[in-house]
């Protein structure tokens, strides 16, 4: 078990890495943000009742879905680079690139799916 | 050092101890979801999804075919949706993506927690989480 890695809270909270570092934060927010959601979903799903069925409402909300499909469309294909990259280690000489071609494939894919939940929570 | 370490082989970092086998396990399980994810996809649109569902509807079945994801929606009969194989789809998809959601809290905690009892408590908290979670999963899982 890694027990013994000695950083303060404070430093951990403050570190700023080098290049990639937007990508790391957004994947972990991204990660979170999926742990959180799908435990008390989980819980809501399990006890029902009326704390369910209104722990469940919040996740028919269109505001909460483009929240929740940021993070899982973000962690999901920045994971398959980190997957694609680490598994293939010497493709990491290029993650630059790998980075770019990243935003290439997210920013439309997450477009289109802003604009559709959002014709079909306001258009009807 | 002739070669950078970053670049090193996965076989020549000698994969020892259980943090780093967790290591290779969360980019393995990233896979296997993709997987599971893109055939329950696909599954739904064979099944028909295109005329009955909307996008949102139809994602919320690739990322968790359980028969509750579809019940809003305007298909005529769930009995093809609420069969045994997906349930065991759904099973693996949530026990896969608890051990990796959980450890990956873990590796989180791991950044800012930094003395022994309070990682030893993190992982105390982790085992409760992952055993809980995944029954109530299942329980939900083969009730509904
Ligand atoms: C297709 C689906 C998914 C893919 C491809 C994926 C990929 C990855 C990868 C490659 C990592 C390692 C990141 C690193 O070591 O730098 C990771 C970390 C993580 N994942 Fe996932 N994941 C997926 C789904 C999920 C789900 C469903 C959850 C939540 C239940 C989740 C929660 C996390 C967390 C909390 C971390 C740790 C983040 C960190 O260390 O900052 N992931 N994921």
């Amino acid at each position: 078990m890694g027990l013994k890695r000695d950083v303060s809270l404070s430093t951990g909270l403050r570190y700023r890495g080098p290049a990639g570092y937007l990508t790391f934060i957004l994947h972990r927010i991204g990660g979170l943000g999926m742990g959180i959601f799908i435990t008390l979903h989980i819980l809501a799903s399990f006890v029902g009742g009326r704390f369910g069925g209104a722990i469940n409402g919040i996740y028919e909300n269109w505001a909460f879905q483009i929240f929740i499909f940021f993070c899982v469309m973000f962690h999901a294909i920045n994971g398959l680079r980190i997957t694609i990259l680490d598994l293939f280690p010497k493709l990491l000489d290029y993650q630059t690139e790998a980075i770019w071609i990243e935003w290439a494939v997210f920013i439309p894919l997450y477009g289109i799916s802003v604009f559709v939940i959002l014709q079909t929570a306001l258009g009807g | 050092m002739t070669k950078k370490s970053r670049t090193l082989s996965i076989k020549g970092r000698g994969l020892t101890n259980f943090e780093s086998i967790m290591w290779l396990f969360t980019r393995l399980s990233a896979l296997a979801m993709y997987a599971l994810i893109l055939f329950g996809l696909i599954g739904a649109l064979v099944m028909g999804a295109r005329n009955n569902m909307n996008f949102a509807d139809v994602m919320r079945w690739a990322f968790m075919p359980n028969v509750t994801h579809v019940q809003s929606t305007d298909l005529e009969s769930t009995d093809a949706w609420v069969t045994p194989f997906w349930k065991l789809i759904a099973s693996a998809l949530l026990l896969v993506a608890t051990a990796h959601g959980v450890h990956g809290l873990v590796v989180i905690a791991d950044d800012y927690i930094a003395s022994e009892g309070g990682r030893k408590f993190v992982r105390l908290l982790s085992i409760i989480m992952m055993a809980s979670m995944s029954f109530m999963g299942l329980w939900i899982i083969w009730t509904s």
